[in-house]
């Protein structure tokens, strides 16, 4: 991609955006269902986020300011390439600020800092269908949506707990979408699953090789799937931020040498450097410059 | 002290550079050129064409100067420019029929109406390394012959003359558009057949050889094989009429398969069919064994649970682009979800290493 004038703004042509716009408002209507929509071929590979690349180039308008991350991170490479490619192909303003953010790109994590009204999360999704390793055939799998029959997946959920004493989804943890749809958040770890019940953003999620985007509106509920004695539970690493002391965000765990020496450190990279300008400080981190 | 990860931005600019830097090699060593490309790796620029689904073959070649001849990465390319690209409109249904042939063959009819041309074929090379293009040197000429004006018709349809194969049905309904709308299972011919001609040739390949050794067997004859350029026509509102506005290279195979019958209908051929662009017969055959075991239903036959008589496995495994795609994204990180995994088998190894305490 050299001569930039030879693309539309934000990549996709006019028509390609409307169609998917219409995809994600049809989307919006019926939460949780999975719309199929003609998904384009785009210039990084499936399974990339084809699918989030697509629905943030159909929300962005020239005044957006983009937030892109992976794993939490901004500084991650497939979220720099992300939104490199949004620069390049949108010229939007970009940022590593939660709250700044208009629209904000996710793989793997929904951040930290609480989403408000008017901003836009968009999630990148391998494998949209929650009952695709239950049923592996599209054409079962939507008859299953058609009669609302989730029976597979709680004998699923039960198996877990008869085998293992607890249900053994760490994350992609299924939800149950407005009484109605059972939905794949995507893979983000269960420990965010909360995060996505009553949010004030919208939530667009784009699976670009299985041509599929589903949405949450603002303040939807969404149920992680368990049984009344064995109540879901969203976990983490039992330690707080070893950089910034936070008890609360999810952590990554980093191997600090060959002796098993380790360190956890929040995978919300925004989160831990706007705590640590405000001057927290953990165990094994330095006060960081204010600004 | 650890100091969270960063510098992908950097790490990312430098790898292009390195990349940029590999795939030119050894500078002493002249460049090639994409018109080299295109003149004398052809069949790699018509595998980029059929599998991109984009007629270019100078943009082909550019790909696959790109891509360092990664035809994978190639098509990538092409798939990823063609998506750009705005739809002017549809042209007129190509006329097979009036190919300018460079090649046909029937395995059926030793000799039919048009000849049987081999054309520029491997087949009947040995294949012994040719020590002498290590060294470079003129081709010599290839005899040729005048061009014959006669008709070349199809070998199927003097087969249908007699009512010994089964007729296509015909209809001016606008085929279905893979790219411009979601695959949705159950397919109709016409997708399937557009997304197996932009399918990968290696999984074709195999799908088609499968059904030889018996998944789903069809007993297929390659009734025949042309290829040559068609003209490629539009029809102009303005004009109310068509013009001629190019001319691209096509392969396309009709086999003819053996049908007992049915309870409706009486012992007669069946038929498979592949068309592809560029020269690309093993693909075009490929494709008509695949779409002759997708048919089992439309004519009858059983499913014997045969993987290429199964539609959805077959054509959403198919696409390359896809399917590496989310092959190789798996080397994307992946640290919070394995981290989620981690808490959890050391939760699930804590309870169990206490039970089996408890238990001694």
């Amino acid at each position: 991609m050299t001569d930039q004038s030879a693309y539309n703004f934000a990549y996709l042509d006019e028509q390609t955006k409307r169609m998917i716009r219409r995809a994600i408002l049809k989307g919006v209507a019926i939460p949780g269902y999975q719309v199929p929509f003609a998904s384009r071929e785009m210039p990084m590979p499936y399974g990339w986020g084809t699918g989030g690349v697509q629905v943030t180039a159909a929300c962005l308008v020239p005044e957006d300011r983009l937030k892109v991350i992976d794993q939490g991170a901004d500084d991650t490479t497939n979220a720099v390439s992300i939104r490199r490619f949004f620069q390049r192909t949108a010229g939007v303003a970009v940022t590593e600020a939660t709250e700044e953010a208009t629209v904000i790109q996710t793989r793997h994590r929904i951040p930290e800092t609480p989403l408000t009204e008017g901003q836009i999360l968009v999630y990148q999704v391998p494998i949209p269908e929650p009952l695709r390793f239950l049923e592996p055939r599209e054409t079962e799998t939507r008859k299953m949506h058609e009669l609302e029959d989730y029976g597979l997946m709680h004998v699923k959920l039960y198996e877990d707990i008869s085998r293992h004493g607890q249900i053994a989804t760490a994350y992609d943890y299924p939800v149950k979408v407005e009484g109605r749809y059972v939905m794949d958040p995507s893979p983000i770890p269960k420990f965010d699953n909360p995060k996505l019940v009553g949010n004030a953003a919208i939530q667009l999620f784009g699976a670009g090789r299985e041509q599929r985007i589903y949405a949450l509106p603002p303040y939807s509920e969404a149920i992680s799937l368990d049984f009344e004695d064995y109540p879901f539970a969203a976990s983490k690493a039992d330690h707080a931020c070893d950089l910034c002391a936070a008890p609360d965000s999810y952590l990554d765990e980093v191997i600090t040498d060959d002796q098993g020496s380790r360190m956890f450190v929040c995978s919300d990279t925004d989160f831990c450097a706007s705590r640590r300008k405000a001057g927290h400080v953990g165990p094994m981190g330095t006060p960081m410059a204010g600004g | 002290m650890y100091v969270a990860v960063k510098g992908g931005e950097k790490a990312i600019d430098a790898a292009h550079a390195w990349l940029a830097e590999e795939r030119r090699g050894d500078p002493s060593v002249a460049e090639l050129s994409v018109a080299q490309i295109r003149q004398q790796l052809a069949l790699a620029v018509n595998r980029v064409m059929a599998e991109g689904s984009l007629y270019d073959p100078d943009l082909a070649a550019l790909a696959i100067k790109q891509a360092r001849g990664d035809l994978i990465e190639a098509i990538f390319l092409i798939r990823a420019y063609r998506t750009t690209l705005p739809r002017l409109g549809a042209s007129a249904p190509l006329e097979t029929a009036q190919m300018a042939i460079t090649r046909r063959i029937s395995a059926t009819f030793k000799d039919l109406p048009g000849g049987q041309i081999l054309g520029p074929t491997f087949d009947y090379t040995h294949r012994l390394l040719d020590f002498k293009l290590a060294a470079e040197g003129e081709v010599p000429a290839a005899p040729t012959a005048p061009a014959s004006l006669d008709a070349v018709p199809h070998v199927t349809a003097m087969l249908n003359r007699d009512g010994l194969i089964q007729t296509e049905a015909e209809g001016n309904a606008t085929p279905p558009d893979l790219t411009r709308e979601p695959m949705e299972i159950p397919t109709t011919r016409p997708l399937r057949l557009q997304a197996i001609t932009r399918g990968d040739e290696g999984f074709i390949l195999s799908m088609a050889y499968s059904t030889q050794r018996g998944y789903g067997r069809t007993h297929a004859f390659v009734g025949e094989l042309r290829i040559g350029t068609v003209a490629v026509e539009m029809e102009i509102p303005e004009l109310g009429f068509s013009v001629e506005i190019g001319e691209v290279e096509l392969t396309e195979c009709e086999t003819v398969n053996q049908f007992k019958g049915s309870k409706t209908e009486p012992p007669q051929f069946t038929r498979g069919y592949g068309l592809v662009f560029g020269q690309t017969e093993r693909k075009a055959i490929a494709m008509s064994l695949v779409d002759r075991a997708l048919r089992w239903k439309e004519l009858g036959e059983d499913n014997t649970g045969a993987p290429a008589q199964d539609e959805e496995f077959v054509l959403m495994h198919a696409d390359n682009i896809q399917a590496t795609g989310f092959l190789e994204h798996i080397k994307l990180p992946h640290y919070v979800d394995f981290q989620a995994e981690l808490e959890l088998v050391r939760k699930l190894r804590r309870e169990a290493l206490a039970h089996g305490e408890a238990a001694e």
